[in-house]
């Protein structure tokens, strides 16, 4: 550069630059639209802007009856649908005063396991291809979980939108060749994780790019209502199974693995380890479970008594509660749903803003949202 | 396990801390004043052992009389849950405080309760609407919207 040019460099004047990323963006996960200001790389400002995936299902819902719902909850988080069944259904008897059989809660834990794994591996599936470990790491995942919807398929003959559980229990119990089946996924499933991690946990691109980025402290995290792993990602050890033990989880040993500096790197690493940990729960299930009735007698048309009833459970992505308010009338009088992706995202600005444009994706994609769940 | 605070015990703490803010009480949930919400909401998670912590979340309920905000709180350090509610009057522009300064957590669940329900949340850093889009006629979630 000769003088002139030093000069010229020093009076440009660059100006910020504000692009839309999304609604249609591979790394949003669905539609989901980011403003975002950068100057040259570097985040400086970041509006979300919600509601391309908003149904009204809350409104919906006040328009069905409590068994009918229950198919709208597969909807929400559609990557984890028998949790949403079961967070619905356990606030429905609530408000009926209804215990599920221990045979119906026993298969309504081994099914919320097994869909816990399946959603954290597509959440670590497409962390990965966020950083663009592009391909080969999300079809490990996906092959792994495709053999947790087989399973599903045997329970209740659907593999994504389940509806498998019902107001007092489950729909069916499960086929005699399921067992079989479960346990040589229960064998696989430990080799699979480790061979995962192998192959990524101490690789040096994902550390150098994942660790020290975002970082989120416990305070901030709680006030902020954030909940599951990435709440977990920051040392605090809240998980509603331990805290509010519901169906058979207080019989149910198992630890929670807890990040250190609530970065990209410890949100990866607590789904990995809970994977493992849900692995364990199922197998306990396994050897619980005793023959018995799967569901008690409830009318298709329930008609719960005048009351309400908030009941929440651990979702794979965090505190999933339906509050539901009962007129006594065969519908909801006002089924509001708390849920996890959608406040999650409270401190995303906040989480984004200093970082590259290389990092926002992986950042986004590490808090784990389903735009089903966050829009409704 | 979670405990929830009797409704009662939170009801007689509130009374001696905030005379005149209590509306009623059950077991298991206050009724409060709407205008000294912040106060109460801050006392709840200043005081050591009550700590509410975590804003679980905030709904608000069409009774066509009156609309009812329902405050799910969690302590996450002594492991207990309460309710509280409030009870706003009027279809026209009922409004109540922001407890943003207080959780967080408030911010995107109080524009969601604005957006649909139509409730003003005064204090509040950004409330426009969230789900839908600027201009959208009414708030779908109010029992007579398009005549119900």
């Amino acid at each position: 550069m000769d003088k002139s040019d030093q000069e010229k460099a020093a009076t440009l004047r660059t100006e910020p630059v504000t692009i839309n990323m999304g609604p249609q963006h591979p790394s949003t996960h669905g539609v989901f639209r980011l403003r975002v200001t950068f100057d040259g790389e570097m985040v400086l400002d970041v509006e979300p802007v919600f509601g391309y995936l908003h149904r009204g299902t809350e409104k919906l819902a006040e328009e069905r009856n409590y068994t009918q719902v229950i198919t709208l909850t597969d909807r929400l988080d559609y990557v984890s649908s028998m949790i949403n069944n079961q967070a619905y259904v356990l606030s429905c008897e609530k408000l009926g005063g209804i215990e599920a059989p221990e045979r119906g809660q026993y298969l309504r834990v081994i099914a919320a396991e097994l869909q816990r794994i399946a959603s954290h591996l597509v959440a670590t599936g497409f962390l990965l291809q966020d950083l663009g470990a592009f391909g080969t790491p999300l079809m490990y995942c996906m092959r792994e979980r495709e053999r947790i919807l087989d399973l599903f398929e045997m329970l209740c003959g659907a593999r994504i939108t389940n509806s498998y559980m019902r107001v007092g229990g489950v729909f069916q119990d499960a086929p005699e060749d399921f067992w079989p089946a479960l346990r040589r996924f229960l064998e696989a499933m430990p080799r699979f994780i480790d061979e995962y991690e192998h192959l990524l946990t101490s690789n040096e691109i994902l550390l150098s790019r994942t660790r020290g980025v975002s970082l989120l402290s416990a305070e901030d995290a709680i006030n902020a209502s954030i909940s599951g792993p990435v709440l977990r990602a920051t040392g605090v050890a809240w998980d509603l199974r331990k805290a509010a033990p519901y169906e058979v989880y207080d019989r149910m040993a198992f630890v929670l693995p807890l990040g250190k500096s609530g970065d990209v790197y410890d949100r990866y690493w607590v789904r990995m380890q809970e994977m493992r940990q849900s692995v364990g729960i199922v197998q306990q299930c396994m050897a619980q479970i005793q023959p018995g009735p799967v569901r008690t007698t409830v009318p298709l048309i329930f008609r719960p008594p005048v009351g309400e009833a908030y009941v929440p459970i651990e979702a794979s992505k965090g505190e999933l509660g339906f509050y539901l308010v009962s007129d006594g009338g065969i519908s909801p009088y006002r089924c509001k749903i708390r849920s996890p992706s959608f406040i999650n995202l409270t401190l995303l600005r906040e989480m984004l803003i200093g970082y590259k444009l290389a990092d926002l994706v992986v950042i986004f994609g590490s808090i784990d949202i389903n735009m089903g769940e966050v829009d409704r | 396990m979670t405990r929830l605070v009797a409704g009662g015990d939170l009801a007689r703490r509130l009374q001696d801390a905030f005379p005149g803010t209590v509306e009623s009480w059950d077991d298991s949930q206050v009724w409060v004043q709407p205008d000294r919400l912040v106060e109460v909401c801050g006392w709840l998670r200043q005081t050591p052992d009550l700590a509410f912590d975590f804003l679980s979340s905030i709904s608000a309920v069409d009774y066509i009389e009156h609309f009812e905000l329902v405050y799910h709180l969690t302590s996450i350090r002594h492991n207990h849950r309460a309710v509280v509610k409030a009870r706003l009057y009027g279809r026209e522009r009922p409004a109540a405080p922001s407890v943003v300064s207080i959780w967080r957590g408030a911010t995107l669940q109080e524009r969601e309760v604005w957006d649909l329900m139509g409730v003003t949340f005064e204090g509040h850093p950004n409330l426009k609407r969230i789900m839908l889009w600027e201009g959208f006629p009414g708030h779908p979630h109010r029992k007579d919207h398009l005549g119900g």
